[in-house]
C-alpha cells in the first residue's frame, strides 16, 4: 500500500467538491471543525488508494476510496500533475466498473452447439485449457522447417493486452513466445 | 509522443490532425488551454468540425484519406517561403544526403516496383557512400541529387490549387493552415503535432505520419518545448502493451522478432544481420542477450546460443488482417482473448465473427460478457447448434481491484495499487496467466518432444505456491545481475555474456536497486519546464523529451532561451538542463557523434527520406481503398505496396453503388469496443444510441430528418442507427464535384446496457503497406431511410 500524506491543502481538494465548498464556506477554513464535519460524509475514515484511470493514454490519477469491503467514491487525484484532480466523463464513472451489476463474477463454460453458459470452477477451467492448449500444439508444432530449426505453432493466436498492465504484457509475451506462438497481435494495430 | 502532455503548454502553435483530444483525450486538453492562455494558437484540421474544432483559433476541413495532399502542400509552403529552420535541417537530418543515381520518380511510383509482388526493390533508393560507408553529404543543399533537393521536386507538384481541390478544403482556410503553423520555424518558436487513429488507419498511415515528421523536422520542432510528434494513444496501455512486445513482429523494447530466414538461423547470424554499426542500436546485442537470460533463466547459456533456438520463427506476416483470414479459413484451432473484442472492434467485423466460429476454442478474458466471447449466441444473429467453438470465459478484475503499472502517452510508467479485493471470483490476468502457465508446464514436467523442449525451458519463476509475487515480475523487466541478484542501474550497463537478464531494455533503470520501483514515486513538485522527474518514471531514462539534443544547436547551446531544455556547461564539463540528456551527459558537443541528435538512427540524423519502408522513401498520395474521385497525383489509384485480400473475405465497393465517404470515431462518453462503458449505468445513459452524423445538404438528398432511423451500407454489410443532421459534416468540394462524408460512432454492439448496430460491420479489410493498420478511417458507403 502507498502511503499517502495529506496535507491541508490537499485535504481540502479531496474532500469531494461539493462537500468541501460548503465546509470551506460554513466553516470559514477551520481545519478542526472541516474535519470533524467530514465524518458524516461517504468517505469518512475510508481507505485512499491512487491509481491511474484504465481508458484512454492520457494517464489522469484517481483516487479510490474504499469502505467496508465497497467503493464508495472516486474522484481525481491532485497530486497528480497530468490531471491536477480533474477528470472527464469516463474517469468519474470509474467507480462503476466494481459496482456494475454485469460483471461476470465466476467462470462461464459453453460446450460446443450448446445454446448457453454452463458455470464452472477456476481449477476445472484452467486445467482444461491447459490440456487444450496441449493438443493444438503438440499436433500443430514445427520444429524445423527447410533444415532450420523454428520451434512454431501456427494454430494457437494471442489476441489483445493494450488494458493490461505493464508487467501482464511482459508475461503474456513471455508465456505465449514460450509457447512458440507466432499469431501475437494486439489493439495497437486495431 | 516525443514530447509529453504537460509539455503542451509550451507551444506555440499545436495542430491537430487525425484526432480529437478535446473529446477522446478530454484532460490532455487543459495542457492545450493552457498553451492559448499563453498566446500559443490551436489548428484543427478533420473531416468534421469536431469538439476540438470548436476550441481552435482555426478550422480547416479535408476529406478523408488527403492527409498526404494536406502536408505535402505545407512541405513545398514552408520551402519556397523560406519558413524552414535551415541550419537544424543541414545538420540534423539527412537533407544534406546524396541519394544513388538510380532513384527515380515517375507518374506515382518509385524505381524498383515488381507489380506481380507489390513490392519495391528498395536497394534503388540508397544513398551515395563514400570509401568507408559512410553517407555522401553536402551541407549546402544544393546538389540536385541530395533528399533536400529531390524532396523540393516531389513537392512541387503539391500546389495549393491541386492539394485543395483533392482534400476539399477552401483555398483560405488552407493557407491560413500553412500560415500558421509554418510561422513556428522561426528560432525561438516550437510548434507540435498531435495526431491519434485518424492518421494511422489509413492504407497510407505510416506515410502520414511521416509527412508529419518531415513538416516538424523541416521547422525544427523536434526536441524543443512544445514541439515534438505527439501520437495520443487511445488506450491506458497501449504505449506499454507495444513497449512489451503483444505484435507479431517484435520482441520486448523494439527488438525484432525472429524469423524463418537463414539470416536468423543462429544467435550469431541473427545479430550480424540485425545490428547496426553505428548509433545506439549497435548496443542491440546486449539487449537481445539480457532477453533470452530473463526468458530462459538457466537455461539460457554461451553453449545454447543462450537459449535463443527457443524464440518461434515465423515465416509470414501474422498481422490482424492476416490472423482473421487464417481464422477464417479453418488454419487456427485455438485463441486467447485478453481484454479484447474484435466483433466490434476488428474491421470487416461480420466476417470477424464468422471466424470466430471455425475455431476449436477459445478463451476470452474479460470483465464482462462482450460480443466477441457471446458471439455463439442467437443474440448475435448466429445458430449456436452450428458453432462448435469451446468458449472459457474467465472473469478477469478491473484495474483497480489489482495493482500494476501502466504507461501512458508519455511514456510514463505509472504505478496502479490495489484498492480492493476482486469482485466475485474475478481475477488479475497476471494471476490467470500465472497459473495457466504453471499448468502447462505441469503437463509438459515428463515429456521430451521438441514441443515439450521449448516450454520447459521457459524460466517461470516468479514465487512460491500458487500466488505470483508482481516484484519479481518487475525486477525482471527492469534486469538484475544474474550473478549476484544485484539490480541493474540503466540500459547502458546490460552485457551480452549472459551476466545480465533484462525483460525490456527499454525500461532498465526503473527499478534501479532494491526496494526502489521508481514507478511509484509520487513527488509532485515541479522540477522546471513541468519535466516532474521525480513523478513516476518515464522510459528511456526517465528522459521526458526524446532527441532533447536538438534543442541545442551543434556547440551545445540552446537555438533560444525561450525554448532550452539540456545545455552544455562547460564550467561542470557536462550537459545540464531541466531534462535527462538523451545520451552520456559527460560527452562533450565536439566528441564524435554527440553533434548527432538522433541516437537511435544509424546515421545519427532524423530521415526526411526514408529508403526502409515499403511504400516509398517519400509520401506520395494515393486514393483509400475505397475512394469517390480517381487519384489526381498520378495514374496510381490505390497504395501500390498494400496486400489485396481475395474478394471474399474483403468485398470492395466503388463510388457508383456506394458514392458517400465514411469515417469512424470516438466518443468522450464511451470507450472503444464499448465493453468498459457500455457496462456502466451513467456512460450508457448519457449517449444511449448508435447514431450516424450527416450534413444538412445530404439529408435533404436523401429525405432524411434528424433522429430518423436510417440504414448505412457498404460492400461489406449494414449498419442501422438514428440519423444526427448537423452543421458538423459539410459536403466537400472535390474537383468541383460535391462528395458526401458521413462519420459514426464504432462503439456499439448487442451487449450490455447501451446496445446498438456495429459500425466495423461497414469498414474493409485492407491495412496499411508497412504496418497492416486497418483503413477504418476512409470506406465508401450509402444511406438511406429504414422505413
Amino acid at each position: 500500500m502507498v502511503e499517502m500524506n495529506l496535507n491541508r491543502r490537499q485535504f481540502l481538494k479531496l474532500s469531494g467538491a461539493a462537500a468541501a465548498t460548503l465546509a470551506v464556506v460554513e466553516l470559514g477554513f477551520n481545519e478542526k471543525k472541516a474535519y470533524a464535519a467530514s465524518k458524516e460524509l461517504k468517505i469518512a475514515k475510508a481507505t485512499v488508494t491512487p491509481t491511474i484511470c484504465c481508458f484512454c493514454g492520457v494517464g489522469c490519477g484517481i483516487l479510490v476510496h474504499t469502505k467496508n469491503n465497497t467503493v464508495v467514491y472516486t474522484e481525481g487525484d491532485p497530486d497528480n500533475p497530468i490531471n491536477e484532480g480533474k477528470l472527464c466523463s469516463k474517469g468519474t464513472t470509474i467507480r462503476q466498473l466494481y459496482t456494475s451489476e454485469k460483471r461476470v463474477l465466476k467462470p462461464r463454460y459453453r460446450a460446443p452447439g450448446s445454446d448457453k453458459w454452463v458455470e464452472k470452477d477456476w481449477d476445472w477451467m484452467l486445467d482444461t485449457i491447459a490440456k487444450r492448449a496441449k493438443e493444438t500444439r503438440d499436433k500443430s508444432f514445427v520444429e524445423k522447417e527447410n533444415g532450420m530449426i523454428v520451434n512454431k505453432t501456427e494454430a494457437i493466436a494471442s489476441l489483445g493486452g493494450a488494458a493490461l498492465d505493464n508487467e501482464e504484457c511482459y508475461l503474456l509475451a513471455k508465456m505465449m513466445r514460450g509457447l512458440g506462438v507466432t499469431y501475437l497481435e494486439h489493439q495497437a494495430r486495431i | 509522443m516525443t514530447n509529453h502532455w504537460n509539455d503542451l503548454q509550451y507551444t506555440d502553435c499545436a495542430l491537430i490532425i487525425g484526432g480529437n483530444p478535446a473529446e477522446n483525450h478530454p484532460i490532455s486538453f487543459r495542457w492545450l488551454t493552457k498553451a492559448k492562455e499563453k498566446g500559443g494558437k490551436i489548428v484543427s484540421v478533420d473531416p468534421r468540425f469536431t469538439r476540438t474544432s470548436a476550441m481552435a483559433d482555426h478550422y480547416a476541413p479535408l476529406r478523408s484519406g488527403t492527409d498526404i495532399p494536406f502536408i505535402g502542400g505545407m512541405i513545398k509552403y514552408a520551402i519556397e517561403n523560406n519558413l524552414i529552420h535551415k541550419e537544424y535541417v543541414a545538420k540534423y537530418t539527412n537533407a544534406s544526403f546524396i541519394v544513388k543515381e538510380s532513384y527515380k520518380f515517375e507518374d506515382g511510383l518509385f524505381t524498383g516496383y515488381d507489380e506481380a509482388k507489390r513490392a519495391y526493390d528498395k536497394t534503388q533508393w540508397a544513398w551515395e557512400t563514400t570509401e568507408d560507408g559512410k553517407p555522401v553529404k553536402d551541407e549546402t543543399l544544393e546538389h540536385p541529387r541530395s533528399v533536400f533537393q529531390l524532396m523540393k521536386k516531389h513537392y512541387s507538384r503539391y500546389d495549393v490549387d491541386t492539394v485543395t481541390s483533392v482534400t476539399g478544403t477552401p483555398k483560405e482556410d488552407y493557407l491560413k493552415v500553412c500560415e500558421m503553423f509554418c510561422s513556428t520555424g522561426k528560432v525561438g518558436k516550437s510548434g507540435t503535432i498531435m495526431y491519434a487513429m485518424g492518421a494511422t488507419q489509413h492504407t497510407v498511415g505510416t506515410q502520414n505520419v511521416r509527412s508529419y515528421a518531415m513538416l516538424q523536422l523541416l521547422l525544427g520542432n523536434i526536441g524543443l518545448p512544445g514541439g515534438g510528434i505527439n501520437a495520443m494513444r487511445g488506450e491506458s496501455n497501449v504505449q506499454g502493451s507495444t513497449d512489451f512486445a503483444l505484435l507479431f513482429d517484435n520482441l520486448p523494447g523494439y527488438l525484432g522478432m525472429t524469423k524463418a530466414i537463414p539470416e536468423h538461423a543462429t544467435l550469431k547470424a541473427h545479430l550480424e544481420k540485425e545490428t547496426p554499426k553505428s548509433g545506439y542500436w549497435s548496443n542491440k546485442p546486449k539487449f537481445i542477450v539480457s532477453l533470452l537470460k530473463a526468458w530462459y533463466g538457466p537455461n539460457a547459456t554461451a553453449d545454447n546460443e543462450f537459449g535463443y533456438q527457443f524464440l518461434p520463427k515465423g515465416n509470414k506476416n501474422y498481422s490482424h488482417i492476416n490472423l482473421f483470414n487464417a481464422m477464417y479459413k479453418g488454419e487456427l484451432e485455438g485463441a486467447f482473448l485478453f481484454g479484447t473484442n474484435p466483433v466490434v472492434g476488428g474491421p470487416n467485423a461480420g466476417k470477424e465473427k464468422e471466424a470466430l466460429g471455425n475455431l476449436k476454442w477459445m478463451v476470452a478474458v474479460d470483465l464482462w460478457e462482450t460480443e466477441s466471447s457471446a458471439f455463439w449466441q442467437k443474440e448475435a444473429g448466429s445458430d449456436p447448434a452450428k458453432i462448435n467453438t469451446e468458449v472459457f470465459l474467465l472473469p478477469a478484475c478491473s484495474s483497480y481491484e489489482k495493482e500494476g503499472s501502466v504507461s501512458n502517452s508519455s511514456r510514463w510508467m505509472q504505478y496502479r495499487w490495489q484498492a480492493i479485493k476482486p469482485v466475485g471470483e474475478s481475477k488479475a490476468d497476471l494471476e490467470i496467466m500465472h497459473e495457466l502457465m504453471t499448468k502447462i508446464k505441469a503437463l509438459y514436467k515428463n515429456e521430451s518432444t521438441p514441443a515439450a523442449k521449448q516450454v520447459n525451458a521457459v524460466h517461470w519463476n516468479y514465487g512460491e505456491g500458487k500466488e505470483i509475487d508482481i516484484d519479481l515480475v518487475c525486477k525482471e523487466i527492469n534486469g538484475y545481475d544474474v550473478n549476484t541478484g544485484k539490480q541493474i542501474n540503466g540500459f547502458g550497463n546490460l552485457k551480452d555474456d549472459g551476466s545480465t537478464c533484462s525483460g525490456n531494455w527499454i525500461y532498465c533503470g526503473f527499478y534501479p536497486e532494491e526496494g526502489k520501483n521508481l514507478a511509484q514515486r509520487r513527488d509532485s513538485k515541479d522540477t522546471g519546464m513541468s519535466m516532474y522527474l521525480n513523478w513516476s518514471f518515464a522510459w528511456p531514462m526517465n528522459r521526458r523529451i526524446i532527441y532533447n539534443r536538438a534543442a541545442a544547436d551543434p556547440s551545445g547551446k540552446p537555438w533560444s532561451k525561450e525554448k532550452a531544455v539540456i545545455w552544455w556547461d562547460a564550467a561542470q564539463n557536462k550537459w545540464a538542463g531541466y531534462d535527462v540528456p538523451d545520451f552520456v551527459a559527460t560527452k562533450k558537443p565536439t566528441d564524435p557523434g554527440f553533434t548527432d541528435p538522433f541516437i537511435m538512427i544509424a546515421d545519427g540524423v532524423a530521415g526526411l527520406y526514408a529508403p526502409t519502408l515499403n511504400d516509398g522513401p517519400f509520401p506520395e498520395h494515393y486514393e483509400p481503398y475505397e475512394s469517390p474521385i480517381p487519384n489526381a497525383f498520378s495514374s496510381q489509384e490505390i497504395n501500390p505496396a498494400i496486400t489485396l485480400f481475395d474478394g471474399d473475405f474483403n468485398k470492395r465497393g466503388f463510388k457508383v453503388d456506394y458514392p458517400i465517404v465514411a469515417t469512424t470515431y470516438r466518443v468522450s462518453e464511451h470507450w472503444q469496443s464499448g465493453t468498459m462503458t457500455r457496462n456502466q449505468e451513467w456512460l450508457s445513459e448519457l449517449v444511449p444510441y448508435m447514431y450516424v452524423e450527416m450534413s444538412e445538404e445530404l439529408a435533404k438528398e436523401k429525405g432524411i430528418n434528424n433522429k430518423d432511423e436510417i440504414i448505412v451500407s457498404s460492400a461489406r454489410g449494414e449498419v442501422k442507427a438514428y440519423a444526427m443532421v448537423t452543421k458538423r459534416f459539410k459536403p466537400h468540394t472535390v474537383k468541383g464535384k460535391k462528395i458526401h462524408q458521413i462519420g459514426m460512432p464504432w462503439h456499439f454492439g448487442y451487449k450490455g446496457i447501451a446496445t446498438g448496430d456495429t459500425a466495423n460491420r461497414l469498414t474493409p479489410h485492407i491495412g496499411d503497406a508497412n504496418t497492416m493498420i486497418p483503413e477504418y478511417k476512409a470506406f465508401l458507403c450509402d444511406v438511406r431511410r429504414a422505413d
